[in-house]
């Protein structure tokens, strides 16, 4: 639900750019009701109000790394070695459909029952 | 025989020669869950078939097959792992009925070696915390003194060790959720090298810093479960294909010829006097060992909370959207589907189904992958991660283990810091690196605070997949710590 084509919204770029150059690490509520919206949350007023608060404080503090030089570093992902891993490409049952369904809130025989969404 | 301070070797050995009853050992520790537990709240459920697991062990004896290395021995799980049949909530309320199909690999291994699973315990939401205040189940209480916090995240396993309401627990590590805890509340915890221990059926917080390992009373039981849960699984791809030595076995109290760095950038003036004094004594008792004593930098871990929250928030807003209220868990109450926009039904199954701290974690991961942002926040700590790694490899030419405190300060008491993120997040100072750099890390109890008698841990971090000379010397300074044989007052 969270595919990375839901996090470019130009129109948030632009404001969010704004606040970077001007007043950083001030998350405004504004931008705690547009992060929100991404992760679908939902959130109160008050409880807006304190994320704002909490995360200005907490990104401006992170915002310390930005002075170091990585220029030309490979990003770390994974820390110790991967290693090439093969299996054969054949289809193996683990589970049962019926067991993987029966703890869905709400089901319709083994298929999960969701609004409409079409 | 002391059941209630046997060690898992004793324990399985008198299992194994039917000196005593798989059953009677499980009743025994049954027992005193349900008298001591009520003080301290660190299982989130119990196992009601534990009964019938432990007469299959027993089953398997009278018909003389191998009943597995650890036969009898009844163990918590960190109800994060997923336990087939038994229900695993990770702390939320979003799991609450969430019962697994399927074992965890940890889960699996330990029972085919003969453990009794006698219940899952507490932790932070999610694992993300640092105190154990974060649980959907109520706080866990130190049994050192009720008034502290266990630690976090993995504080149940921790305090139900630490007073023995089992034999052996898993906890899992994040930015040192078992090395924490267990320092917090006098047990040994071990982080195993990234790679060392399938993460599968662990519920994911951060996938790129997880990892489980035990949390138990003597660096001689850590070893035997590393031995059981440590290996390559098919279901997890990063684990690693290298053998797995015989740990337990294999400890070697002979430290002659051992380097022992001290890290320049973990000598701060914010240590706790006792916890300063605490170093300076194992470094002596090392030293009196033979070991020669040296200074090395890292100097990239001034960074390691940045780094470590900006990594581990932005994986855990992508694990976490998993938590949609369709094919498990809590779903918000809709009195019909029809007419309801799906944004507002995740919306409010999420708002309604995550505690504070994970909310938290969520908004700070998606800012920080969010478009525009990538490159300033994740993307950047990714890059100085690698640096920081690099720092760390470069260290271990210098020496086979790092020493260092596990925390600048003994446990603090319950609420002093729950209501400022950023304060409570500062506790990792010296854990987080650990997992950013993959490596292996545990904590060893060495001594105990003057004024308050509260446990202090020392923390050995080791090269990749070096863990035998981490409990090599972890195995030396256990016995020459001040507070061995010093027990909580529950027992």
């Amino acid at each position: 639900m969270s595919g990375l084509t839901d996090f470019i919204e130009p129109q948030t770029l632009i404001e969010l750019d704004w606040f970077f150059k001007w007043e950083a690490f001030v998350i405004d509520l504004k931008t705690v009701e547009r992060i929100a919206h991404l992760a679908r949350l939902e959130v109160s007023p008050a409880q807006a109000q304190e994320f704002s608060e909490q995360l200005s404080k907490i990104l401006g503090y992170f915002e310390q790394i930005s002075k170091l030089d990585t220029k030309n570093v490979q990003p770390l992902v994974t820390p110790s070695e991967i290693e090439a891993f093969w299996r054969d490409d054949e289809q193996v049952i683990k589970h049962e459909s019926e067991a993987m369904v029966a703890n869905a809130p709400d089901k319709i025989g083994s298929l999960y029952k969701v609004p409409p969404v079409v | 025989m002391d059941l209630t301070n046997a060690s898992i070797s004793e324990l399985s050995q008198a299992v194994r020669t039917k000196k005593i009853s798989a059953l009677e050992v499980a009743k025994h520790f049954r027992g005193r869950i349900e008298t001591l537990d009520k003080k301290l709240g660190s299982f989130i459920s119990t196992n009601d078939s534990f009964e019938k697991e432990a007469n299959a062990i027993d089953q398997k004896i009278a018909k003389g097959e191998s009943p597995g290395l650890l036969a009898g021995v009844p163990f918590g799980i960190k109800d994060l792992l997923c336990t087939k049949g038994l229900k695993t909530t990770a702390a939320s309320k979003i799991l609450e009925n969430f019962i697994p199909p399927y074992d965890a690999t940890v889960v699996s291994r330990l029972k085919n070696a003969g453990c009794v699973v006698l219940g899952k315990t507490n932790l932070d939401e999610f694992a993300m915390g640092s105190s154990n205040e974060t649980s959907y189940y109520g706080i866990v209480r130190n049994p050192w003194n009720v008034e502290c916090i266990p630690g976090g995240s993995s504080g149940g396993s921790a305090a139900a060790q630490s007073a023995r309401l089992v034999v052996g627990t898993i906890g899992t590590d994040t930015g040192g959720s078992i090395r924490q805890p267990a320092s917090f509340c006098g047990v040994v915890g071990v982080k195993p090298t990234y790679g060392r221990v399938s993460r599968y059926g662990i519920i994911a917080y951060a996938s790129s810093l997880d990892q489980a390992g035990p949390m138990v009373s003597t660096v001689e039981d850590a070893a035997l479960v590393m031995e059981v849960i440590c290996g390559k699984d098919t279901m997890d791809s990063t684990t690693s294909s290298k053998p797995v030595p015989a740990f337990a076995k294999e400890i070697n109290k002979n430290l002659k010829g051992y380097r022992v760095g001290l890290m320049k950038e973990y000598m701060t003036d914010n240590l706790h006097p006792d916890v300063k004094a605490a170093m300076e004594k194992a470094v002596t008792d090392l030293k009196s060992q033979g070991v020669e004593v040296v200074e090395i930098s890292v100097p990239l871990t001034a960074y390691a909370i940045p780094i470590y929250y900006l990594i581990a928030s932005s994986e855990a807003s992508s694990n976490l959207a998993r938590y949609d209220g369709v094919k498990y868990g809590y779903r918000a109450d809709f009195a019909s589907l029809s007419g309801i926009d799906l944004d507002q039904f995740y919306s409010k199954t999420r708002g309604q189904g995550f505690g504070k701290e994970v909310q938290r974690r969520i908004m700070i991961g998606t800012y920080c992958l969010s478009s525009g942002y990538f490159d300033a926040y994740y993307n950047k700590a990714c890059q100085v991660r690698r640096m920081m790694k690099d720092q760390f490899m470069e260290a271990f030419k210098k020496c086979d283990v790092i020493l260092s405190p596990v925390t600048t300060a003994p446990a603090f008491k319950i609420g002093e810091r729950i209501s400022d993120p950023l304060a409570m997040y500062l506790n990792d100072i010296f854990t987080t690196s650990t997992n950013l750099a993959g490596l292996p890390g545990l904590s060893v109890p060495y001594s105990l605070s003057k004024d308050q008698g509260l446990p202090i841990g020392l923390q050995i971090t080791a090269a990749h997949f070096e863990e035998q000379k981490m409990l090599n010397v972890a195995s030396v300074l256990e016995d020459m710590a001040p507070a061995k044989g010093k027990k909580p007052n529950v027992i």
